[in-house]
């Protein structure tokens, strides 16, 4: 299973697609941390506007918490889009390329291959979170400096720099399990299409638009919509509110695991009995 | 010894489209054996079927005397296979494409083997360009290469010289007959370009609409069908009203100024042309007119006509 994994690594940093990714982060991140550098100041005070005669703020407003969690909250949108690039890649490409005639003539299990190649594409996603996490924190500390962080939601969140660490870590953690269920369905739409494109388009439009209605529409779905993981992948946020947000979290997480696993059955339980005609 | 390749009564249904139907066929060891028939016969079906590609809707394929369905793995370690296109990972050199693929057959000393493989279908000196930039000729002999990278006692060819120039079929038809003849590698080389099977092939089938239609030595196959044959004489009218009265006057088909076409058997021809010769007939040459090809479309069109 090691060689398989290893093979399929190999595979996928073997092609320039997969770097789009990472440069797509390193972008936006130092876009991001220039752009608040620069104009941090006038964005702070529109957020605060409303409460500024309501509350003193002493020390740095602006620092390293502040600006790691208004790229988390930006990169949560790109995430996914760079995650399906690969995971929808990773079965239909090499349909695409004809090259499952290649190797599924090889002794080797289509259950190991569907494995081997989804834990490839799982590693892909938590080095991309990973590097997000590493550019804001790192950046962030030397253009910044720390600080405590205050949350504008519904209410006013004000986080302790020594308690901040450790929600961040569980941020990022929740970040990679959302990712994964992202990967899970496009790689479930990958061993269904022949051509990469689809599984991409597919997860994307597919989680957008279910977001979308179940945003817009919550009422029409009623209490399906807590079942939906889409609605859970917001939910790094839990780590930024009080005990209350955290007792939520196991249900998210439930959730997102559920998924996982559920697109993992569907992969494999299509691809094993697939006929490669490509 | 058990056949490498045993099928019975293997079908492939689409819905109603029947793409194989109730075929059977026997690959021996040793064989070179011709898998014919015109496109969409269902020859790459029935081949996808024997690497565990598509699942047959029924039937039974043994290679090596072991069921497919249940020994997947012991039975396609002994088997190389090059199906339809070369396809490559275009992005890498050919010889990280063959050590990916020796590492998924788990072969020893894989370094060694991809060169030893590169070695025998003359790839060496490009063996570290990226494949995209392959002609189709350098494809075709790296598929043959991968085929032949964990040393198996079968390899299956899909058409292995589809659109390769003259020379390069040449080359590939010379590769296979040496892989067979040196190392002793039994082959199935599937083709609608029944030359390149009456060339190199001992054994065939001939199939068409997925039913088999014929089995058996090439020879025997060609040979016991009347084949038409040219005599270019010096003198035909003599030539003819020599025959007449003969048995063979009945063989004639057809004559011009400088042939006369006979319809006959191979075994015929040199009592023939004893006959002529004996009675002073000049005879220039001798050419063959019928070949497999002919046979081939009359045996496909007699089945459409069935």
């Amino acid at each position: 299973m090691i060689k398989l994994i290893s093979i399929e690594l190999f595979k996928i940093f073997s092609k320039p697609r997969t770097y789009i990714g990472f440069g797509a982060i390193i972008i936006i991140v130092l876009a991001l941390e220039f752009g608040i550098l620069l104009q941090g100041d006038n964005i702070m005070g529109i957020i605060i506007a409303n409460i500024k005669d309501r509350f003193m703020f002493e020390g740095n407003i602006i620092n390293l918490y502040l600006v790691s969690y208004v790229i988390l909250n930006t990169l949560w949108v790109h995430v996914p889009i760079l995650v399906a690039l690969v995971a929808g890649d990773l079965l239909a490409g090499e349909a695409n390329a004809g090259t499952f005639r290649l190797i599924l003539t090889r002794p080797i299990s289509r259950v190991k291959l569907v494995f081997a190649k989804f834990i490839a594409g799982w590693i892909y996603a938590v080095m991309l979170v990973i590097l997000m996490a590493i550019l804001s924190i790192g950046i962030g500390k030397i253009l910044f400096g720390a600080g405590d962080l205050l949350v504008v939601t519904n209410k006013v969140n004000v986080f302790s720099s020594d308690d901040l660490l450790w929600r961040f870590a569980g941020a990022y953690a929740y970040g990679i399990l959302s990712m994964t269920t992202v990967a899970a369905l496009s790689f479930m739409l990958s061993s269904m299409a022949d051509n990469s494109i689809g599984p991409i388009i597919g997860t994307v439009a597919g989680i957008v638009g279910i977001t979308i209605i179940s945003t817009v529409g919550a009422s029409l779905l009623g209490p399906v919509n807590k079942y939906i993981f889409t609605s859970y992948l917001p939910s790094w946020q839990l780590f930024f509110q009080t005990d209350s947000g955290l007792a939520s979290l196991g249900h998210a997480v439930l959730i997102q695991l559920i998924y996982i696993v559920g697109f993992m059955g569907i992969t494999i339980w299509y691809f094993r009995k697939k006929d490669i005609l490509s | 010894m058990d056949p490498y390749i045993e099928i019975h009564n293997l079908s492939k249904h689409y819905g109603p489209i029947k793409a194989v139907d109730d075929l059977s066929m026997k690959v021996l060891p040793g064989d070179i054996y011709g898998f014919l028939g015109p496109n969409g016969s269902g020859k790459s079906t029935t081949i996808r079927m024997m690497l565990s590609l598509i699942r047959p809707t029924s039937g039974q394929i043994l290679l090596f005397g072991r069921d497919l369905a249940t020994d997947r793995f012991k039975t396609l370690s002994r088997i190389g296979a090059l199906i339809e296109k070369p396809d490559f990972y275009n992005y890498l050199s050919a010889r990280k494409n063959l050590e990916i693929l020796g590492k998924l057959s788990d072969i020893s000393n894989l370094k060694t083997r991809v060169d030893e493989v590169l070695d025998i279908v003359g790839l060496v000196p490009r063996a570290d360009s990226i494949v995209r930039t392959y002609s189709l000729g350098m494809k075709q002999r790296l598929g043959i290469a991968q085929a032949l990278l964990h040393h198996p006692d079968l390899i299956v060819l899909d058409e292995p010289t589809n659109g390769l120039d003259p020379q390069g079929q040449k080359e590939i038809r010379d590769l296979i007959k040496s892989l067979n003849r040196d190392k002793n590698i039994t082959i199935l080389i599937s083709s609608h370009i029944l030359y390149e099977i009456e060339q190199i092939a001992n054994r065939m089938i001939i199939i068409d609409r997925g039913k088999s239609l014929v089995e058996g030595n090439v020879q025997d196959l060609v040979n016991s069908q009347d084949r038409q044959v040219a005599f270019v004489l010096g003198d035909t009218t003599a030539a003819l009203k020599l025959l007449d009265n003969t048995p063979w006057t009945a063989r004639i088909l057809k004559s011009n100024d400088e042939r006369i076409y006979f319809k006959i058997n191979k075994d015929e021809i040199p009592h023939l042309n004893t006959f002529l010769v004996e009675n002073k007939m000049q005879i220039f040459a001798v050419e063959p007119v019928r070949s497999l090809e002919d046979f081939f479309l009359q045996i496909t069109d007699d089945d459409k006509v069935n």
